[in-house]
């Protein structure tokens, strides 16, 4: 258990948070400018604080130097060392479970390159391997993906989704990109002009209507855990959860395995009676459990449906013309292709 | 083509590639360290060491001079310090005109360097630290290897100038042959003399040919810098 409270004050802005991280991975979410970045530079000891408290599973570690911290950390921009070899910028740290970690990011056959001939995403794993070797007690992941382009991205993440898998030790992993968030993070701190706004489970925290303002309309949305159930001749995959089955597009994993289905806010529709000639493949029974009603033209409505929930965002004008109300059954239909296979997994 | 050159020339040149050598070693550990500070220091009175670095730039070369004889001469409180601890004293001695080279090219170098060393992303290092690294081995393994090219190319210029001195050397150590008359100097001397024109002639082309080669292997080591900021 990673404990952090730490407090510093910016031209403009002060940051102040108090948390604490279990094993397995931790989102910090926010807008960029909401200091997600100065807490973990904080956390790695990289940044003087008026207070920045830190201990891991009882034993404090602020006051100590990052080189004392033992805390891996990958940068944004990776920051390799240009004058030495991808071996030697791995080995850079020590060399714990040096095969492992080559064959786990797939980094055989870059160890005699130098950093500048690399891709961005390769700089990436190449950083990502190095803080590994180092044995760290903690990982620290800086926006790893943000530099990077929709197809590297696309290629670092699974590196990243079997790193997670195969570690016990707390991650933080700083974003902005609420996809990248649902994909790898357990648990979730939304952090708000250099305030924790909401922590908890990802689940829980993306399921409540009240963090949408503070997660951001686009960003808003529930996730879906199910099994997959197999994979039909016109290329949809059928899910089973707890909120009844779902057709989503493309091969997303193997029949009998476990995955997450984001479902944004803004894909779902409600309708009163159960709808029938409409191409929209997804029909869920579900209860309203809660309106949130925001400043603007949108209502945010909690869903609960079986025993999972479900986000939707509607206008106000028409949950008064449906006369929505907390109780009510409904039925929210969900557009497949609205699913993205980047929303699955 | 020994004969292209006197005696007393030859000695003068070798006296200067004595003093420009012994000059440069002794002021890299120095000159590199006040290049870190510039570069990388955030601490009270930088602008004091900037200032303190340069002057010997822009200051009369005789009043540098003078303030080294006033310092270091055999009364001087630094030249009594220095003959007493480490028995070396610089007063009249060819060690005093590696002194005045030393501290005239200083300038150059800490410049060369300095710039290498804000060439380097800082991020880089601070990479190192998370990566357990302690700051010595960070200086060792990164900074160094990475700003190599600035210092060797501040060597270069610090020695380049040390060869060429001459208002500081003359007015701290004055002309002697075979102990601070260096090439600088020599060439004055005979320019004074009747018939030495001709050999000041060429001992002219040696310096500037010294003066070429640096400048030139400089400028491709300040290059190699940019192009590895590029990658």
């Amino acid at each position: 258990m990673l404990k952090v409270s730490v407090a510093k004050s910016f031209e403009g802005f002060s940051l102040d948070v108090d948390f604490e991280v279990p094993s397995g991975v931790t989102a910090i979410f926010g807008p960029s400018g909401s200091g997600k970045t100065s807490i973990i530079r904080a956390v790695a000891g990289l940044l003087a604080c008026d207070r920045a408290e830190v201990s891991l599973d009882g034993d404090v570690l602020s006051g100590l130097p990052p080189q004392k911290r033992n805390m891996g950390y990958v940068f944004q921009d990776a920051r390799l060392f240009p004058h030495m070899t991808v071996h030697k910028n791995l080995r850079y740290g020590g060399s714990h479970d040096e095969d492992a970690v080559i064959a786990v990011l797939g980094l055989g056959a870059l160890l005699e390159r130098h950093p500048a001939s690399l891709s961005g995403g390769e700089k990436q794993r190449v950083a990502l391997g190095r803080a590994l070797m180092s044995a760290p007690k903690v990982l620290l992941l800086d926006e790893p993906l943000s530099a990077l382009d929709g197809p590297r991205k696309a290629e670092v993440l699974p590196y990243l989704e079997a790193l997670r898998d195969q570690t016990s030790i707390p991650i933080l992993y700083v974003s902005h990109d609420m996809g990248e968030v649902a994909r790898m993070a357990s648990r979730i701190l939304v952090i708000d002009q250099g305030k924790v706004a909401l922590a908890g489970d990802v689940q829980d925290v993306l399921a409540d209507p009240a963090a949408v303002p503070f997660v951001g309309l686009s960003a808003a949305g529930a996730i879906l855990t199910g099994r997959v159930v197999g994979l039909a001749d016109d290329g949809l995959s059928k899910i089973e959860t707890g909120a009844g089955a779902l057709w989503v597009p493309g091969a997303v994993g193997r029949t009998g395995s476990h995955v997450r289905v984001r479902i944004p806010a803004q894909d779902v529709i409600l309708s009163r009676s159960a709808p029938k000639d409409m191409s929209a493949l997804n029909v869920l029974s579900v209860t309203i459990a809660a309106l949130e009603y925001g400043k603007g033209p949108g209502v945010a409505v909690a869903l609960q449906a079986g025993d999972a929930r479900l986000l939707a965002r509607v206008t106000k004008r028409s949950c008064e013309g449906m006369k929505l109300k907390q109780g009510d059954e409904v039925f929210a239909i969900l557009k497949a292709t609205a699913i993205a296979p980047s929303d699955v997994s | 083509m020994t004969d292209w050159l006197g005696p007393a020339e030859w000695t003068a040149l070798w006296l200067s590639l004595k003093v420009a050598f012994w000059a440069t070693l002794a002021s890299l550990p120095f000159g590199f360290a006040a290049a870190y500070a510039l570069a990388r220091g955030n601490f009270f009175g930088r602008q004091a060491l900037n200032v303190l670095v340069h002057l010997p730039l822009v200051m009369p070369p005789v009043v540098t001079g003078y303030l080294l004889l006033l310092g270091f001469g055999r009364s001087g409180p630094l030249g009594e310090l220095f003959e007493n601890l480490f028995g070396i004293i610089f007063a009249f001695r060819w060690t005093g005109a590696a002194l005045a080279a030393a501290i005239m090219g200083f300038p150059l170098m800490v410049r060369a360097i300095r710039l290498s060393l804000e060439a380097i992303d800082a991020g880089v290092e601070e990479a190192a630290a998370t990566l357990g690294a302690s700051n010595w081995r960070i200086l060792r393994t990164i900074t160094l290897p990475l700003a190599w090219p600035g210092i060797l190319a501040g060597a270069i210029l610090g020695f380049a100038k040390g060869m060429g001195e001459f208002g500081a050397t003359i007015t701290f150590v004055s002309n002697i042959p075979g102990e601070t008359q260096t090439l600088a100097l020599s060439i004055d001397t005979l320019l004074e003399i009747p018939g030495g024109e001709p050999l000041a002639l060429r001992l002219a082309l040696v310096s500037i040919a010294i003066a070429a080669v640096a400048l030139v292997t400089s400028e491709v080591l300040a290059q190699r810098v940019s192009k590895r900021r590029a990658s």
